[in-house]
């Protein structure tokens, strides 16, 4: 709070971000410890958690006030104009001093309270249990082992405390082969594929320079290949460019060298570094942030950003380490530098095309909790959940959802789960008010004692699941098994808005079909209860059919009142992408979100209010 | 019959087909007058295609050694490929296919030869008259009036023969409006706006010349539909410069001096060539698979469809808004007035009136907005993306249209009756068609080709049940509001079913669109449901309501299940539920 000067700011206007012609509401700005909240003439209500600003700017005093532009990393964009100027360098500093926290202690995560009990808690935080995960797969097994090695975070600190190694694998081999990779992330099991005995492996690169070896390494693939006994050779998925990696060796680090690892198929699937990814990201908000944008000009700021090209670079390497697995029952062994950004990504996305578990809304969950969370992914560095190394922040994760967000595109049936789910777990993978992301890896957040300090995001999820439940999910849905198959032709490929312009409800469709259809299969099975219920009343009022209902009804008997069930009530339309809790609500809307261009100035009155939207629903003009 | 002298080898065997989705397959390939027949010889499995050689772009054929490959390129944008055995059969099925599918004489084509399977209840060809259209009109106003004026196509050849003007401008009037209009399209009726009696007008650009002639007639038939007061707007299709330079070619704009009353707007949409120019690199682009995703953009972005798309969506939205916003009237026109106008009118009537988002009022809008209005379907839809001819009027001003009404579909997808097909088939037919509906450029010359008499109407066999049913949106709830649609590019999406058609499969997308509409159709199942209710009052049940009114009806009906067990614990409001039962 001691950041908090002015926590009240009248006659505040928030333009609209695409208004060619500066429209704008008025309203008045708060300060809270968490939260920055506007409530404009007419009531509406924006909030924006502190965590979830990434870029505050004052820019150059104007004739109407102070602008005061917010970024967040939910890609929600606000511009303000605060008339004293004494007023606007007051919320920005605050605003400079609580978006950046500098200890972990200070985020959300640790002041939230739910109202849950302690037992609440723990059971929360249980709900998610990878050893069971692993034994689901089916490890251990003749051929896989729990490997102990790492119980107490010696070998590689950023490695969760339980690994799933080949039975082969003894600890001098553990050992050695961890020595010889960057970070110590040795080759472990990251999904076990039953039918067809073969392996998803991850680790980071290798130490080998340019002629290094290593002959614990040798014999750490060695078994990993043996442990699969439908294929003798394994996959060796460099996820990185060639030339990065070749690069490296300069670093002494480097890659695999065919010859000295008997039956390994070195592979190159170039995906760029996170620093690419970045900038990449970065382009892509300028281009979609423009005013006024023409169709071409989207299209080529779409393509110099290369975020697409980036996107499509991910599934194809999936669907590489797919076809390894599904077609010819090979293991394989992925990785990139230090094996959590790329690796992450590559391994996660193959599983979740390998194994229809994933694509359940609890699967996806234990997916996200096994390839990103306990392998550490560095959540804190890449989100900048504290105040660090701005090289270090990285939309990999985001890169993920909208892989899998691409998936759903093409495969309407395939999954348990809606857009809104990954957007409302992209929200909270920056919103730091729950501790599952907290950290870059497991060591650190048992030092944080999160589990005790903190709640877990996944039974909030499920509570409320009936809104990421995808309407037409058909669990039986598996072409060829379970495998799914994507196309990735370029045009398969599209931007997603409802990601990037979340809050920009003009861009969306005015009704949602998915929308409509969620409600209807809702009420679907409200009616089915109600039908099946009102049945069962019949039959036991009486075993007989219709005649004598009839005659029940015009001579009434009075037996002990049943409870009364209340009349259903079926809401017509649900918001699509909102998910209503205290964090977060929807940006105050303006009317006449349509400009259809220049044209306003041809008219005599203002320009003319068009459609206005709530929360995604259509509002059309009479 | 002329036919078969360009028939020289009508059957060949062993020909092996290979078109999107489907293995490579053998069999028998005929040629008839119309089709290029193939079946398959498997017994187990016959298949048959049938393709109307009118439905045929252009064909390509290639040698290695005695097999020959016919690539046949298709307007609705189809790819296959024919081997066939045997050099001389090779050649001359292409020849013939070749002769067949270029024919210059519209009296050949199949529409004149074509007899139906189906059972016509209702004549297309006299489902949409003009007197119908401007019976609804005088129900709500009349000022305005059905002249004859064009009744043998001698004012305007482009018009129909009988068009609604201003009850005030006699036809003497009109005949001197149509001189100074090109191609004579004087303004006409194109939309009246009954909520506030604004109307949008069309017609052709005045042929003011560089001198700036003027021509009283034309100013007072346009300031006839003002109201005392108020101000208008002309929304010009072609930018100020284009407009500017037309003056030396005798044609021109409105001078704000001669229409005080009214403001022009200027709005650039493409025409012709460039059309035509970006439906072909489109179409190229989508059909590579190869692409990177650079190139896949850069494509896209080189091909301006969706530019064009934005544009005319942009000046629709336009006109609809000073019509229903400023509460303005509108007339709209480029040069001729036969496409950019027609796109504009048409999309702002959709945007505006609900009864076009329904299927019958929505062929009701092609055929006023479109057929009568004279669009030269025939010379505009004579190739379609894999033309070589490169003739200037050439352009898919229709097909953007519809493409302009799918993405509008997209943003309000439970706002229109049609789906998605219903587009699509429009889009075919207009390119090729057993029946004879967009045959010739306008009323006149199918009139004179008797087509009424001669021909099957399209709308005879889209409104029979058993057709209608699969253009049916199964998301639709009738709303009477006006949709406005966003333009932004973000918005704007490529149209997968016209353009990636055949490149993708769409199982699974079809496959979970079938999923929808049985959840759908579930849902209306168990809202009858109730209906077992078993207390006498089934008939306030099945009242056909939609809807909203449908959960209000179950309600209705759990709350007569609580009357039924309720008397039991009497409740005044469940009673009350009950008596509205009653």
């Amino acid at each position: 709070m001691e950041h908090i000067r002015t926590t009240k700011v009248e006659q505040v206007k928030l333009l609209d971000r695409f208004s060619t012609s500066n429209k704008s509401v008025t309203g008045t700005l708060y300060l809270t410890a968490t939260h920055l909240l506007f409530i404009d003439s007419s009531q509406r209500e924006t909030w924006i958690l502190h965590h979830h600003i990434a870029v505050v700017e004052k820019l150059p005093l104007t004739t109407s006030g102070c602008p005061l532009v917010i970024q967040c990393k939910n890609f929600r964009i606000v511009h303000f104009v605060v008339p004293r100027e004494r007023d606007c360098h007051d919320i920005y500093n605050s605003l400079l001093q609580l978006s950046r926290t500098a200890k972990y202690e200070e985020l959300y995560a640790f002041s939230y309270n739910p109202k849950q009990n302690e037992s609440e808690q723990v059971k929360g935080w249980q709900l998610i249990d990878l050893a069971e995960e692993y034994k689901r797969m089916g490890v251990p097994n003749a051929n896989w082992q729990l490997s102990d090695a790492n119980r107490d975070y010696k070998i590689c600190e950023t490695y969760p405390r339980e690994l799933y190694v080949p039975r082969t694998a003894s600890k001098p081999i553990i050992v050695g082969s961890s020595k010889f990779r960057s970070k110590g992330r040795f080759p472990v099991l990251s999904y076990y594929h039953k039918n067809k005995e073969a392996a998803i492996c991850r680790c980071s690169q290798p130490l080998s320079g340019f002629s290094a070896r290593c002959l614990e390494d040798e014999h750490m693939l060695q078994a990993i290949s043996k442990a699969n006994p439908s294929n003798r050779y394994m996959y060796v998925m460099d996820t990185r460019p060639k030339l990065n990696a070749m690069a490296n060796r300069a670093a002494g680090k480097g890659y695999e060298n065919e010859d000295n690892y008997s039956n390994i198929r070195f592979q190159f699937v170039g995906i760029e570094n996170i620093h690419v990814m970045r900038s990449s990201l970065q382009k892509l908000l300028e281009v979609s942030g423009t005013k006024g944008l023409s169709v071409n000009d989207f299209l080529s700021g779409l393509e110099s950003s290369g975020w697409l090209r980036h996107i499509k670079a991910v599934l194809d390497a999936a669907v590489f380490l797919v076809k390894a697995i599904a077609v010819e029952s090979a293991s394989v062994l992925v990785h990139c530098s230090d094996g959590w950004d790329r690796t992450s990504q590559v391994c996660s996305l193959g599983a979740l095309l390998l194994d229809s578990y994933y694509r359940t809304i609890k699967g996806f969950m234990v997916l996200i909790e096994k390839d990103w969370i306990s392998f550490g992914h560095k959540f804190s560095d890449r989100c900048s959940q504290l105040d660090g190394d701005p090289k270090e922040i990285s939309p990999v994760f985001t890169q993920f959802l909208e892989s899998v967000w691409n998936l759903t595109e093409q495969f309407p049936q395939a999954f348990e789960y809606n857009e809104a789910f990954l957007l409302q777990i992209h929200e909270h993978v920056h919103s730091c008010q729950f501790g599952n992301f907290i950290g870059n890896c497991q060591k650190e957040r048992e030092e944080l004692k999160l589990k005790e300090k903190t709640y877990s995001l996944w039974p909030y999820l499920l509570e409320e699941q009936k809104k990421y439940r995808n309407p037409l999910y058909n669990p039986d849905f598996s072409p060829e098994l379970t495998l799914l198959e994507p196309n990735t032709v370029s045009f398969n490929f599209k931007f997603w808005r409802n990601m990037y312009h979340q809050f920009d409800r003009s861009m969306h469709p005015r009704q949602s079909v998915f929308n409509h259809i969620m409600n209807m299969s809702e009420q679907n099975k409200q009616l089915e209860e109600d039908i099946k219920e009102l049945e069962a009343k019949i039959k036991q009022r009486n075993g007989q059919p219709d005649a004598v209902l009839v005659k029940e009804h015009q001579q009434p008997v009075h037996p002990a009142p049943t409870a009364l069930k209340t009349p259903p009530c079926f809401k017509k339309e649900q918001p699509l992408i909102p998910v209503n809790d205290a964090v977060r609500t929807i940006e105050g809307s303006n009317a006449a979100d349509n400009r259809y261009s220049e044209f306003v100035a041809e008219f005599s009155k203002a320009e003319p209010a068009v459609v206005s939207l709530e929360y995604g629903v259509a509002r059309m003009t009479c | 019959m002329e036919f078969a002298e360009l028939i020289k080898t009508p059957r060949a065997d062993n020909v092996v087909l290979h078109r999107p989705f489907h293995m490579a397959v053998e069999g028998t390939l005929c040629l008839t007058g119309h089709h290029l027949i193939f079946s398959s010889r498997r017994h187990d499995n016959a298949e048959e295609l049938w393709l109307l050689h009118s439905n045929i772009d252009s064909i390509e054929k290639r040698f290695v050694g005695s097999l020959g490959t016919i690539v046949i390129k298709c307007k609705d944008l189809r790819i296959i490929q024919l081997d066939i055995p045997g050099m001389e059969e090779c050649l001359n099925i292409a020849s013939s296919i070749e002769a067949l599918s270029t024919l210059d004489s519209v009296t050949l084509m199949y529409p004149f030869f074509y007899r139906p399977m189906f059972e016509i209840i209702e004549d297309g060809w006299r489902s949409f008259l003009p007197d119908q259209e401007f019976e609804l009109l005088s129900s709500v106003t009349d000022e305005w009036r059905l002249s004859c004026i064009n009744r043998d196509f001698s004012v305007c050849p482009s018009y129909p023969p009988v068009v609604i003007v201003p009850k005030s401008i006699d036809d003497e009037a009109l005949w001197k409006v149509a001189m100074f209009r090109h191609g004579s399209r004087f303004p006409v009726l194109s939309y009246y706006h009954k909520k506030n009696g604004m109307v949008m007008m069309r017609s052709s650009q005045p042929l003011t010349g560089t001198n700036g002639r003027r021509c009283k007639e034309d100013e007072k038939l346009i300031n006839a539909t003002l109201r005392p007061g108020k101000r208008g707007y002309i929304i010009d299709t072609r930018s100020l410069n284009v407009a500017q330079q037309a003056r030396a070619k005798g044609g021109g704009f409105e001078q704000e001096a001669h229409y005080p009353q009214w403001r022009r707007i200027h709005k650039c949409i493409e025409r012709f060539n460039i059309l035509q120019e970006s439906l072909i690199k489109l179409v190229e682009a989508c059909n590579d698979q190869s692409h990177n995703m650079d190139r896949w953009l850069s494509k896209l972005e080189a091909s301006n469809w969706l530019t064009h798309i934005k544009e005319i969506l942009t000046a629709a939205c336009l006109a609809a808004q000073c019509i229903d916003r400023e509460g303005a009237s509108v007339l709209v026109h480029g040069t001729e007035g036969t496409d950019s106008t027609l796109q504009v009118t048409s999309l702002a009537q959709i945007i505006l009136d609900p009864r076009c988002r329904t299927i019958r009022g929505f062929e009701s809008l092609v055929v006023r907005e479109w057929l009568q209005a004279g669009h030269p379907f025939q010379q505009r839809c004579a190739q379609s993306a894999y033309s070589n001819s490169k003739q200037k009027w050439e352009a898919p001003v229709f097909l953007l249209f519809l493409d302009c009404v799918w993405q509008i579909l997209r943003q309000f997808p439970c706002s229109f009756e049609f789906n998605e097909r219903f587009l699509i088939m429009l889009f075919e037919h207009a390119y090729a068609s057993q029946f004879g509906t967009f045959l010739g450029n306008n009323e006149n010359e199918r009139s004179k080709l008797k087509l009424p008499q001669k021909t099957m109407s399209l709308w005879s066999w889209v409104n029979s049940a058993e057709e209608l049913i699969k253009f049916q949106n199964p998301l639709f709830e009738a709303n009477s509001l006006v949709i406005w649609p966003s333009v932004a590019p973000q918005s704007l999406q490529l149209w997968e079913g016209v353009f990636l058609r055949w490149n993708r499969p769409s199982k699974f997308l079809d496959e979970a669109q079938e999923e929808m509409i049985n959840i759908i159709k579930y849902n209306k199942q168990l809202q009858a449901k109730p209906n077992l209710c078993p207390d006498g009052r089934r008939g306030v049940c099945t009242a056909g309501l939609h809807g909203k009114e449908k959960v209000e009806t179950l309600r209705l009906c759990m709350a007569c299940r609580t009357l039924l067990t309720g008397v039991w614990s009497f409740d005044t409001s469940s009673a009350r539920d009950g008596s509205t039962v009653s």
